[in-house]
């Protein structure tokens, strides 16, 4: 027999609620709907019943939007979330965005915005739960997501974000103008975007004045992009991916030009387990570590600021940069004349391939 | 119906992060502010209070540090140490800007 999926809509207002529940209710897969008012209310349906589908308000008493996204995308990864609001900043929509939700959409106002959203949610049903994948607006993938905006000539920004890695493509009036990543442009850079497995994309607006650096076609781009993946895959493991022994990733992050010491730790923040390359006297840097990590997530989650990425710190003598996943926690040293910039940069690199 | 609704609170708005900075002298005290008003000065202290607490630390784990930036996905602080205390500059992170931010010279 097939199981009908579940949604779960939450918002305070109860009559928006019935409303809501009827439309959603006709969907062609003819979804399970059901309600909460209130944040503590939808956290413990979740518990309760498997849910696909997560439609949430940012304007809630006591426990507000953000603050049950934030929970509710840490404890079910897999949980398809939409945000449905009234309210229109786009400041609350890059922090949505930023807890890896899949859709922000304004309340719709007429019949053509809602028959928008529904065809939106019932793509967003229809889609199966994968460990990798793009998650983004209207969950497309990003080769589908580049042909559609080719073909259709439309003029937008992609942003790509990977993990630590952020990525842009310029499309104008169909056209691939430029793509940016990790230092690099133009054509390397579009390569590197699309050999990335997984992440989140937004849609911003055009720059006409993005100077072209991408020459090819969309279409010949993308199909040379998809060749050169076949014929790597297979290869070689990249240095410091996942099975590597932690010496031997301590090693290869050592190696990088201008890094001056790695430490790694995990385990209690006032007893942690550590261990370091380029450094005498590891276990008070190792406590520091976790307590500042520690501290600088719990001021995020009450500021409601989005997932804590990096912490940097710029010295006379050397700089670092602080990043976690879990219990796992890095700190890598940086020669005292990177900027800023330059540090977090690099420190998403090792992120990328530490984490 | 019409008398529930007429009575009932509308929920708020989710907190809104701010621009600008403030300085906090070593006592933790807010020694000025180009905060909005209605931000909570509770965590504003509590900001100033992270920023110098992780100084401290980190000097006592020889690795005095005097600026410290802390990267979330929708807001980015920098902190400078600032004799004890420090100036602390908040700057929500927009599609638009995503690096940069108003009033901090670093990036």
């Amino acid at each position: 027999m097939e199981t009908r999926q579940k949604i779960l809509l939450l918002d305070d207002e109860p009559d928006l609620l019935e409303l809501y529940r009827e439309m959603l209710a006709q969907l062609p897969s003819r979804p399970e709907i059901h309600t909460a008012t209130s944040g503590p209310r939808a956290m413990a349906l979740l518990e309760a019943h498997p849910f696909r589908l997560f439609i949430c308000d940012l304007k809630l008493p006591k426990m507000d939007g953000l603050q049950v996204l934030s929970i509710v995308r840490r404890k079910y990864p897999n949980l398809r979330t939409v945000v449905l609001t009234s309210v229109s900043d786009d400041q609350f929509r890059s922090r949505v965005y930023a807890l890896g939700v899949d859709l922000y959409w304004q309340k719709p106002s007429s019949e053509q915005e809602t028959r928008m959203f529904l065809e939106c949610i019932e793509s967003l049903l229809g889609r199966e739960p994968e460990e990798a994948g793009f998650r983004g607006v209207q969950s497309k993938s990003l080769v589908d997501l580049i042909q559609l905006e080719c073909l259709s000539q439309s003029s937008s920004t992609l942003r790509i974000t990977n993990g630590p890695l952020t990525g842009n493509i310029w499309i104008l009036n169909g056209e691939l103008v430029d793509a940016e990543t990790e230092g690099v442009t133009g054509e390397e850079a579009f390569r590197k975007i699309l050999a990335w497995k997984a992440g989140n994309f937004e849609i911003l607006p055009p720059e006409p004045e993005r100077p072209r650096q991408i020459l090819k076609s969309c279409n010949a781009l993308l199909l040379e992009t998809a060749q050169a993946l076949d014929e790597s895959a297979g290869g070689e493991t990249p240095p410091g991916d996942v099975g590597a022994r932690p010496a031997s990733r301590l090693a290869t992050v050592a190696q990088l030009p201008e890094v001056e010491f790695v430490l790694a730790a995990d385990g209690p923040v006032g007893s942690p387990r550590a261990e370091s390359l380029g450094l005498e006297n590891p276990e008070r840097l190792a406590v520091w570590l976790g307590r500042t990590l520690e501290r600088f997530s719990a001021l995020g989650e009450q500021l409601q600021a989005g997932p804590l990425e990096q912490v940097v710190g710029l010295g006379l003598q050397r700089n670092v940069a602080l990043a976690a996943r879990g219990e796992s926690r890095l700190c890598v040293g940086w020669r005292y004349s990177l900027n800023a910039a330059e540090v977090r940069e690099r420190m998403k690199k090792v992120m990328a391939t530490w984490f | 119906m019409v008398l529930k609704k007429l009575f009932s609170r509308a929920a708020p708005p989710p907190l809104r992060l701010p621009s600008g900075s403030f300085t906090v002298d070593r006592e933790g005290t807010i020694v000025v502010s180009t905060l909005p008003s209605d931000f909570p000065t509770a965590l504003v202290r509590e900001i100033g209070h992270h920023a110098r607490e992780t100084f401290q630390e980190a000097r006592a784990a020889q690795l005095p540090l005097n600026e410290l930036i802390v990267h979330y996905g929708g807001l980015k602080i920098v902190a400078r140490e600032l004799r004890g205390g420090a100036l602390v500059f908040l700057s929500p992170v927009t599609p638009i800007s995503p690096a940069r931010s108003a009033g901090d010279p670093s990036l």
